[in-house]
């Protein structure tokens, strides 16, 4: 009985290094296609479409919600201690320096990962990765490179765009609805967020959660079982690996930058 | 979806995204601030600057003229040497303007309030000002207020 | 460089072998699939791999492209050694083959006249208009110029087949591997499958090589017939040659008998005991 259990642990592991070995094969191969991007620009267009844009629309709602939340949250607390005057560098902080880039990265994860992993995973179970191997074209180039890149270039703008939208959905709560002055909302933020340390740190933990959360995306697609039920668990497997891995980097990330 | 209306969309959802990245660098972050390079420097000597940090405001009559740029230490007069750039269309402070340091609100950030002076002549780019005050220390202040009511104790 | 070496079948007949397999081996984690196999496939022909389902036959022709690699042998293919030759090699090899897969596979995202053009625009640097040609002539021999507009969402399952095969010989290949290629569809769209393989082999010089277990359909159109069972081959000549075989199984096979060397009951025990006895 324990025999067994050890013995299914240790498969397990072997299967965990493999697939981590696989996946850097796998990231190796798929950079390798970067610089000849230039050539396919208009896939790359097409995957930042499908990627980018039509994530748009969920993360700006989102970052409105969270933002307005986050302003009356913030408020509740604050008035407490007479200090509701900084609402705006509360809200811009927490903003910017982590539910901008986190929630995003979730919400990418959820909207556009998924989108990724089925895309690829069914082209992979139809053949159509064989088929184009076969043609002697190599789909790590065609397929993975482009969607790859769209996703790595789209998430640092999503997350922009998701704490700016949020800040003006908490001015709207504070300084519309519940009166906190407007001069003060703006000045005490400008005050105290940095440039460099909250607004440039938050822009790089975007970016990798952009490079993490495509990787894994395209990687699950690509390796996924080509059965129906393969491609399922594949794409379950994108949304539940991305947020363990962003919540862990996002917590190495902010000891290193904001100690 | 027609090539022309991706290649639209893509452009306007990269518009956005860099849009929203100035909004942050600019409306919402101290960029503003890195704009007065142009600032005209002065220092002050403090005895103690409490938890005065670079950029702080320099304010005067509670409005922001600059800010400040560097904290030094002098270490044969045992003061904290702090540098100033105020903003060039401020130029008429008088050259007995004081810089305390206070804080703002209970709990607040620290920063360099001054206060004008009655000379005739202005301060110019590099002028040290000499009236200063340091920060209030809260545990100083708890010290003399025991300290006080020890003595009148005492005095009893 | 092509590898001119003499073999002899019925007669004095000289063949030039196109590939050439030996010793192979594969296996799939513990299950040998296929344990040592010698297969010629002749230039110019068509070829067929036939035997019962799982035996393999599939895995064959993914070692001949170079997909999967033997644990043992060597797989040449006009004189080249397709495991040994390098990525490069390998991909210049792939150009020259062409490969229909039992689904058709084609890209679900392109129509029909963009999936054709797809290894032309890919491998060569022709003007628009001229793959446009090309395009509609490769159409044509299948018979489906007209569909070139359609998605393959919008096709049958016998119009993917083709419209897949058009786009197999985009490149003027010199081989074409025919994965199950009748399996599932209707008698005719078999036809004119069949039709189009002979036809195609013949008029663009091709070698086709079909793994399939569709016994009438095949032995009209085939040169040449290798029969695999258990990872090995079995028999192999000519239909004819087959047809008289001394074999039970091969006889079996080919006249589809329910029972026969391959039981129709699989291991049990007694029947009377299983239906008397305690439970």
């Amino acid at each position: 009985m324990v025999l067994d259990t050890l013995q299914r642990f240790g498969r397990s592991g072997l299967e965990f290094f493999g697939r981590v070995g696989r996946a850097q094969l796998f990231l190796f191969q798929a950079l390798a296609g970067f610089p000849g991007l230039v050539l396919q620009l208009r896939e790359l267009l097409r995957q930042m479409y499908s990627v980018g844009v039509l994530s748009l629309a969920i993360i700006a709602i989102s970052g409105l919600t969270v933002g307005m939340v986050l302003g009356l949250q913030m408020y509740n607390t604050l008035v407490d201690f007479g200090t509701e005057e900084s609402l705006g560098p509360v809200v811009a902080l927490s903003l910017v320096r982590e539910l901008g880039p986190v929630l995003t990265a979730l919400l990418f994860s959820g909207r556009a990962g998924s989108a990724l992993t089925a895309e690829i995973g069914l082209m992979k179970a139809t053949d159509q990765l064989s088929v184009m191997e076969m043609m002697a074209v190599d789909p790590l180039k065609r397929v993975v490179a482009p969607r790859f890149m769209a996703g790595f270039l789209s998430m640092p703008l999503l997350a922009a765009i998701f704490s700016a939208v949020g800040i003006l959905g908490s001015y709207f709560v504070g300084v519309g609805l519940l009166g906190v002055d407007a001069g003060a909302f703006w000045s005490q933020m400008q005050d105290k967020v940095d440039l460099y340390d909250d607004v440039y740190n938050g822009l790089l933990k975007s970016v990798a959660f952009g490079f993490v959360a495509t990787w894994i995306a395209v990687f699950e697609g690509y390796d996924a079982v080509p059965t129906t039920e393969g491609v399922s668990r594949a794409t379950t497997r994108t949304v539940v690996h991305t947020a363990f891995a962003v919540l862990g980097l996002d917590f190495v990330l902010t000891a290193l930058m904001f100690n | 979806m027609t090539t022309r209306a991706i290649e639209i969309s893509v452009g306007v959802f990269v518009a956005a995204g860099v849009a929203a990245l100035l909004m942050l660098a600019m409306k919402v972050s101290n960029l503003s601030a890195f704009g007065d390079e142009n600032g005209y420097e002065l220092t002050a000597r403090f005895d103690n600057i409490g938890g005065l940090k670079p950029r702080a405001p320099v304010r005067i009559g509670g409005v922001r003229i600059g800010h400040v740029t560097g904290i030094g230490y002098d270490s044969e007069r045992y003061q904290a040497v702090v540098s100033m750039s105020i903003d060039p269309s401020f130029d008429q402070l008088p050259q007995d303007t004081g810089a305390s340091i206070f804080t703002s609100g209970l709990l607040g950030e620290q920063y360099i309030g001054l206060e004008p002076g009655a000379e005739d002549r202005y301060l110019a780019a590099g002028d040290v000002i000499r009236q200063t005050q340091s920060a209030l220390v809260l545990e100083q202040l708890i010290g003399q207020f025991l300290f006080g009511k020890a003595s009148e104790a005492g005095a009893q | 460089m092509s590898d001119k070496n003499n073999e002899s079948e019925r007669g004095a007949e000289a063949e030039d072998i196109l590939v050439r397999m030996r010793g192979v081996r594969f296996a799939f984690g513990e299950r040998s699939i296929i344990d040592g196999m010698d297969i010629d496939i002749p230039r110019g022909k068509i070829t067929t791999i036939m035997g019962p389902s799982g035996t393999g036959k599939t895995t064959l022709l993914r070692l001949i492209g170079g997909q999967w690699r033997p644990s043992a042998g060597s797989v040449e293919v006009d004189g080249v050694d397709v495991h040994r030759v390098g990525r490069a090699g390998l991909y210049r090899l792939r150009k020259r083959m062409g490969m229909l897969f039992q689904s058709g596979a084609l890209f679900t995202h392109l129509n029909v006249f963009d999936n054709v053009a797809f290894p032309l625009r890919e491998h060569t640097a022709l003007s628009e208009s001229m793959i446009r040609h090309l395009v509609l002539m490769k159409l044509e021999a299948v018979g489906l110029r007209g569909a070139r507009g359609l998605m393959p969402a919008e096709l049958s399952g016998g119009m993917s087949r083709r419209v897949a095969l058009a786009r197999a010989i985009a490149l003027d290949p010199m081989m074409i591997m025919y994965d199950e290629p009748f399996t599932g569809q209707d008698p005719i769209t078999v036809g004119v499958i069949m039709q189009l393989i002979r036809l195609l082999n013949d008029s663009l010089g091709l070698t086709s090589v079909i793994v399939s277990h569709d016994v009438q359909e095949v032995s009209a159109i085939s040169d040449r017939l290798y029969m695999i069972s258990g990872g090995k081959v079995i028999e192999h000549g000519t239909p004819q040659m087959l047809s008289q075989s001394q074999s039970r199984w091969v006889q079996q096979f080919l006249k589809g008998q329910p029972d026969g060397p391959v039981p129709f009951d699989f291991p049990a025990p007694d029947y009377a005991e299983d239906l008397m006895g305690a439970v």
